[in-house]
């Protein structure tokens, strides 16, 4: 917990200063001699939502793996609050990854066996930062007051994706990361999740890196880079 | 083993009341003493099946080349489950052997158990033998009274010894005739004794062989309910004063009372005067650790019709027989107002 | 974090009831058999310690007649006279109709404290145990059993032998007739300065006696027990590993999701390895509470086996004892965390970023099969070097082991290589058949269960069969005589034969000795020569004219055992009456001792003492009534004391079948934990199988075909396990009939085959398989078609 309290407190004086939350620094990754990512740096700062685009391999989802520290990179630094969590050991990045990232998947990636209400609190359970009052806020503001006691299966896609956004916002993260969030979803169902998250980040001041392949979700982010071939490219 | 020897005794020797009770309840089966009895010899010398207890009781004060004292005990018990024989295995009269020898430094004993019938032990009276296993208690003489001479034998795990025994003057009898009363209730035994035995003999140790002589005392008692309820124990000196002169006193001790206490006082020449109840005084000096308990093993005995004041000193103090059903039993010395050697026996003490 | 970590994960379970359910009986019933069979084990192996310690007869010498003859009285009055501590006791069995009592009497007067057991202590009323009629001390069970008539009162002691009382030796006097001590017991420390006790008698002197003898007979049976509680609990935890690998399976994108949320793979494990831990713990209960019960049910069957064939005695009940709970206990979390391994070894190595597909969890590659292959054929070839060179009954069991586990790994590459020999008409057949083979890895160790299961089956059973049969011809062969007759004492049998002499065709006096040969128990029998023996007597290798030999004198024949145990064949000498040349060796079932037979003359010659009060009548068997009515009428022998050969074969028989009931009762519990087994590993492929089913349905195969085909497919695949088994079962037959029973019975039987039993064996299994299968078939038939659909759209 050493480093949990470090960086929180790093946290706490660079959010004042308007500081760099992410910083992503000369990124490279290949998987099985196919290079995938090919030096990429990007900066992210609290408060700020970057869209994250590029065609299908691009290595949007890698970047953004790598930014989540699901995944090391080949090289390059990964520096969230100013520690490089690349080169983190498993327990270490696992930690980084509950106290100051919320994930949010294309797939929605809820427990089935659990109800809503539990899936929602889940990450804030691990982190052990659980408050009832903000999960029923957020299952509030979420629209999903009335299905808390329902299992994901018994769900709409949208209605489950609003669920993983409840489940990611709830630990009060610095950082989203989201990953196709309405790829699974209609167009409308789609804007009106997207709509949603945009208002709960701004609201609880967390940066927010998003991967998307539609243009139009992207205008509506307050920055946005694009990824060609492993590089960036202008958007 | 022992828990069940400790029952089995119960039937006979010692019950809940203590150890003295030798069976309190009164079983109308067994004959009971009486008084003015007539003894036939060797018959009595021999066992008495309708009464419930019986023991050949002999011990010995014993000197070796270098003028150390010993002691030997031999006690043959017969204990009666019913007042008759039979044959071989249901034989209703069981035998219990006990065998000590005390040094100054030692104390050791041995203990048999045995059923009547099959021939591993038993007394017969003419001739006369008493013996359970390889022990043995048999005249040496062919001719005269059985107990004039005696040959004894006992051995243990650790010990044996073999005593030769001439008599030196006549048998005598406690009490009224051989009638011995027990207590105020007038429980009562036959009891008679020769004390006047001059004994030789060899003592096997595990350091060797010791040659001894001495003298020793037999005592016959048998009865089928002697002590009272409330008696606790006893405590039993014979005294061999320096001039030839003998005598028997014991207290039985209650917890209801004073002790009752009785004296038998023989004359050099065998004449006797028996003396009840409070005419002799026990009174403990010293005690003793033995075997986790507090034992008296230093007397006065104030004797005030004969003059006599005396203390005693065992020859061991941890003369202890760790038999079925415990007790200490050792040689003594005493000084005072008179000068001689002795037997002390105490049993009751918990 | 942890609690967070390990609450989502179990939700599983109270998710799918089922599979938790599947998952507590697989355990449970794992540690059930195998606790079971352990139980009876221990229960035996007590009883066996309480007998030899009876009367401290494990530490205490003892000083006997020759021949087994009581010590005279006055030779034990003679050695206490000499001052040796020995102790007499009076034994002997009382018989009377089905009563049946071991009595021991004691001398605890002289017993040594070795021999005054516990129960002698305690609030025993010495005056009545001492006093005619005297007091019988026995335990429960024996005091309820059948005993004879005119016994003392009881006094109830559990720490007495099964089957016995102990008493004073003069009720035992009393009781058995008998006034000299059967034997002496030493006391282990003598009086100081007495010569050795050796030199002092000529009584035999007897090292002390430990359980040892009875174990090392019956040692046989119990590892015939474990190998089965052991393959019971084998097949046990093919269905835990089937229930935990589904559940893995399932459970691997919540793992996954777990992970992402910042979950260490620490601590996912050891909320995996905690949850199993407490299922395990409380189906490792159940499951001992199973065990109990199936063993309290065998035991009788057990006790009575053991009686029988062994000689032992053991009480047909159980006691309850915590330590075997305990280590029953440590047993089902041992074969939990086995089963585990697997399951745990593939979350830990996961990857975080794979996609979260699901794929058949127990998909073995053609490369695995191949090996698992290779591997069967090394075992195969260690279990016929073991067959052929292997020494003991060990190897006997080793070479089992390697047979079956060899036959076990085998398996799915002879069920693909059958698969795709199999003729194909069109492409549906062609489908199934092919996604047949691709089941194969899943369902393997399903079908491995079974394939053990129905080869132990087979095995037993014609090993139960051939012996069975083997048995009847050689009593057939053995008894003979038409009828049997148990005098008295010698004196009356003296007396009824010089009585019916006239009116039989031959006497046939049945006289034996305890003797012992090399150093083991052993009897000698003495015979007359006449035909019954010479031209039935069944001979397995014999010299010239053994017969003749034998009425000369200067012969002997040797029981099987004997025989194979000391390694003699006719020619060799046996030490015995000075040396006498073996001339034959018969076979001699059902007895666990050694046994030699020379002639008459010649056994009265070497036990001069010993006089027969049995003897065989040759009689035309239409006559056998009427002499069996007089001999009970005009002799005034009781009922028992005259049996015909059919009783004889009828008790003898039964005997026989009580041998086997429990082998039996194991058999079917295993056939019945491997249809389980099956059940566990379709469930597990149902759902994992939709993806391949979908298209079928989607391209115009109705659901109740596809449900059909899945039925078919189990029972097909249950075919050819069961043609697979066959012929390891009969290898399994042949490995106990000719390894195992030679070492632990000491006698080796023909095999027979009973096609009977194998078709019986052949339903049995396709029902299971058919029982097995139905659930999930049925499921398919009514899956909803919105389930199907979903399907294509979930796929990715």
């Amino acid at each position: 917990m050493q480093w949990g309290v470090e960086i929180a407190s790093r946290a706490a004086t660079s959010s004042a200063m308007k500081d760099t939350l992410l910083d992503l620094q000369d990124i490279q990754k290949s998987y099985d001699a196919t290079p995938v990512l090919a030096g990429v740096s990007v900066t992210l700062s609290a408060g700020e939502t970057l869209a994250l685009t590029g065609e299908s391999g691009s290595g949007k989802s890698t970047l953004l793996h790598l930014a989540g520290g699901l995944d090391q990179p080949d090289a390059g630094r990964v520096l969230l609050h100013g520690q490089d969590i690349g080169q983190m050991d498993d327990t270490a990045r696992a930690e980084a990854r509950r106290l100051h990232i919320g994930l949010i998947f294309q797939q929605f990636n809820l427990v089935p066996s659990l109800t809503v209400g539990s899936n929602i609190a889940l990450q804030a359970r691990l982190a052990g930062r659980h408050d009832a009052a903000f999960c029923t806020t957020l299952g509030h503001r979420l629209g999903l007051s009335d299905l808390t006691t329902r299992y994901p299966e018994q769900l709409s896609g949208g209605q489950q994706q609003r669920v993983a956004i409840a489940r990611a916002l709830a630990p009060k993260p610095a950082l989203i990361l989201a990953d196709e969030p309405t790829g699974n979803l209609d167009e409308d169902t789609g804007d009106a999740v997207l709509s949603l998250l945009l208002d709960l980040v701004s609201e609880t001041g967390a940066g927010l890196l998003m991967v998307t392949h539609s243009p139009r979700l992207a205008g509506r982010l307050s920055r946005r880079i694009h990824l060609s071939r492993g590089a960036l490219a202008a958007a | 083993m022992r828990l069940l020897l400790a029952l089995l005794l119960t039937l006979t020797h010692a019950n809940a009341q203590g150890f003295a009770g030798l069976g309190t309840a009164a079983d109308e089966r067994f004959a009971v003493p009486q008084p003015n009895p007539t003894f036939t010899f060797p018959t009595d010398h021999g066992p008495h099946p309708d009464y419930r207890i019986e023991w050949w009781y002999l011990t010995a004060t014993l000197q070796g080349p270098d003028g150390t004292e010993y002691g030997v005990q031999w006690t043959l018990f017969r204990s009666a489950l019913a007042p008759d024989t039979s044959d071989t295995w249901t034989a209703p009269q069981l035998f219990m052997g006990h065998a000590g020898l005390t040094t100054p430094t030692a104390h050791f004993h041995a203990e048999r158990l045995a059923r009547g019938g099959t021939g591993q032990a038993g007394v017969t009276s003419d001739p006369f033998r008493a013996h359970i296993d390889d022990w043995e208690m048999a005249p040496t003489a062919p001719d005269g009274d059985a107990y004039d001479a005696l040959h004894l034998t006992a051995r243990g795990p650790d010990f044996a010894y073999d005593l030769d025994l001439t008599a030196e003057g006549p048998l005598i009898f406690h009490g009224q005739d051989g009638y011995s009363v027990k207590s105020a209730e007038g429980q009562a035994s036959y009891y008679y004794s020769q004390p006047f035995y001059t004994a030789t003999g060899t003592l096997s140790l595990p350091d060797g062989d010791i040659s001894v002589t001495g003298t020793a005392w037999l005592d016959r008692e048998w009865s089928s309910q002697p002590l009272s309820e409330d008696q606790l124990g006893w405590d039993w000196f014979s005294l061999q004063f320096e001039d030839g002169a003998r005598m028997m006193a014991f207290a039985l001790r209650s917890d209801a009372g004073p002790a009752f206490t009785s004296a038998t006082w023989i004359n050099p020449d065998g004449t006797t005067q028996s003396y009840g109840d409070g005419h002799v005084y026990l009174t403990p000096l010293a005690t003793s650790e033995v075997a986790d308990r507090t034992i008296p093993t230093e007397w006065q005995i104030t004797f005030p019709d004969r003059d006599i004041d005396i203390r005693t000193a065992p020859v061991n103090a941890q003369s202890w027989m760790d038999t079925s059903f415990p007790y200490w039993e050792g040689p003594i010395t005493f000084t005072g107002t008179h000068a001689g050697r002795g037997y002390l026996e105490m049993t009751g003490y918990e | 974090m942890f609690l967070t970590a390990l609450q989502s994960l179990s939700s599983h379970w109270r998710h799918r009831p089922g599979q938790l359910a599947m998952l507590a009986i697989g355990l449970a019933l794992a540690t059930a058999l195998w606790s079971g069979v352990q139980a009876i084990n221990a229960e035996a192996r007590a009883a066996y310690d309480r007998a030899a310690a009876t009367l401290g007869q494990d530490q205490l010498a003892r000083l006997e007649g020759p021949d087994g003859r009581p010590v005279p009285l006055a030779d034990f009055i003679a050695l206490r006279a000499q001052g040796y501590l020995v102790s007499p006791v009076i034994s002997g069995e009382l018989r009377d109709g089905d009563g049946r009592l071991r009595v021991l009497g004691i001398d605890p007067l002289t017993a040594p404290a070795a021999a005054q057991g516990p129960a002698l202590d305690g609030d025993l009323d010495l005056a009545t145990f001492f006093t005619d009629p005297g007091l019988l001390l026995m335990t429960e069970a024996t005091a309820s059993g059948p005993l004879p008539a005119g016994l003392p009162e009881f006094v109830l002691s559990e720490t007495v032998p099964p089957a016995a009382a102990i008493t004073d030796i003069s009720t035992a006097a009393r009781l058995l007739e008998q006034v000299d001590p059967t034997y002496l017991l030493v006391a282990p420390e003598q009086p100081f300065g007495l010569p050795p006790l050796a030199e002092a008698t000529d009584l035999r002197l007897r090292a002390p006696e430990t359980a040892d003898d009875i174990s090392r007979l019956t040692d046989s049976f119990h590892l015939n027990l474990t190998a089965f509680g052991l393959l019971s609990f084998g097949v046990g935890l093919f269905i835990v590993h089937a229930a935990i690998g589904l559940a893995f399976e399932q459970r691997r994108a919540s793992v996954r999701t777990l992970r992402a949320l910042g979950t260490p793979l620490r601590t996912v494990l050891l909320a995996l390895a905690l949850e199993l831990a407490v299922i395990a713990l409380v189906a490792g209960i159940i499951g001992i509470l199973l065990g109990y019960l199936i063993a309290a049910a065998l035991m009788p069957g057990v006790a009575g086996t053991l009686r029988g064939l062994y000689g032992a005695e053991i009480e047909g009940i159980l006691r309850f004892d915590p330590t075997w709970a305990i280590s029953a206990l440590l047993i089902t979390w041992i074969g939990a965390a086995a089963a585990a391994v697997q399951a745990m070894i593939r979350t830990a190595r996961m990857p975080l970023l794979a996609p979260a597909l699901p794929r058949a969890w127990a998909q073995a590659s053609g490369r695995m099969i191949r090996l698992q292959a290779v591997a069967a054929l090394a075992l195969f070839a260690l279990a016929i070097a073991l067959a052929g060179v292997g020494q003991g009954l060990i190897a006997a069991f080793l070479c089992l082991a390697a047979l079956l586990i060899g036959a076990a790994l085998i398996l799915p590459a002879l069920t693909t290589a059958a698969l795709r020999l199999l003729p194909t008409r069109g492409a549906f057949s062609e489908w199934v058949l092919a996604d047949t083979r691709q089941q194969v890895p899943g369902l393997s160790l399903a079908l491995m269960a079974l394939l053990l299961a129905l080869s132990a089956n087979i095995g037993v059973s014609t090993m139960v069969g051939s012996f069975r049969s083997t048995f009847t011809g050689w009593l057939d062969q053995r008894l003979a005589s038409e009828l049997y007759v148990t005098a008295a004492n010698p004196a009356e049998a003296a007396r009824i034969m010089e009585a019916i002499e006239p009116d039989v065709d031959a006497i046939l006096p049945i006289i034996s000795a305890d003797q012992r040969l090399f150093d083991r128990p052993a009897q000698i029998f003495g015979v007359v020569d006449h035909p019954t023996y010479r031209d039935a007597w069944p001979l397995l290798s014999q010299s010239e004219n053994p017969w003749d030999q034998l009425a000369n004198g200067n012969a002997v024949l040797i029981n099987e055992q004997l025989a194979r145990r000391e390694d003699l064949s006719p020619g060799d000498t046996l030490p015995f009456a000075g040396g006498l040349p073996i001339v034959g060796v018969y076979s001699d079932y059902g007895n666990p001792n050694g046994q030699a037979i020379v002639s008459l003359n010649r056994f009265a010659e070497t036990f001069p003492d010993t006089q027969a009060f049995r003897f065989a009548l040759r009689i035309p068997p239409d006559d056998a009534p009427a002499m069996a009515t007089r001999l009970r009428e005009d002799f005034g022998l009781p009922t028992d004391a005259v049996t015909n050969q059919a009783q004889v074969k009828a008790f003898s028989l039964h005997v026989f079948d009580q041998t086997f009931r429990v082998t039996g009762a194991l058999n079917i519990l295993t056939l019945g934990v491997a249809g389980i087994a099956l059940l566990t590993s379709l469930l597990t492929l149902a759902n994992l199988r939709l993806p391949q089913l979908a298209p079928l349905w989607a391209i115009g195969t109705s659901r109740a075909t596809l449900a059909r085909v899945e039925l078919i497919r189990a029972l097909g695949l249950a075919i050819l396990t069961f043609v697979f088994a066959l012929p390891v079962g009969l290898a399994l037959a042949w490995v106990l009939l000719a390894l195992v029973n030679v070492e632990a019975f000491g006698w080796r039987l023909p095999m027979q085959l009973f096609p009977g039993d194998w078709a019986r064996l052949f339903g049995l299994a396709l029902i299971a398989a058919g029982l097995a299968a139905l659930g999930p078939a049925l499921r398919l038939a009514r899956i909803p078609p919105a389930r199907l659909t979903q399907i294509f759209a979930q796929e990715r």
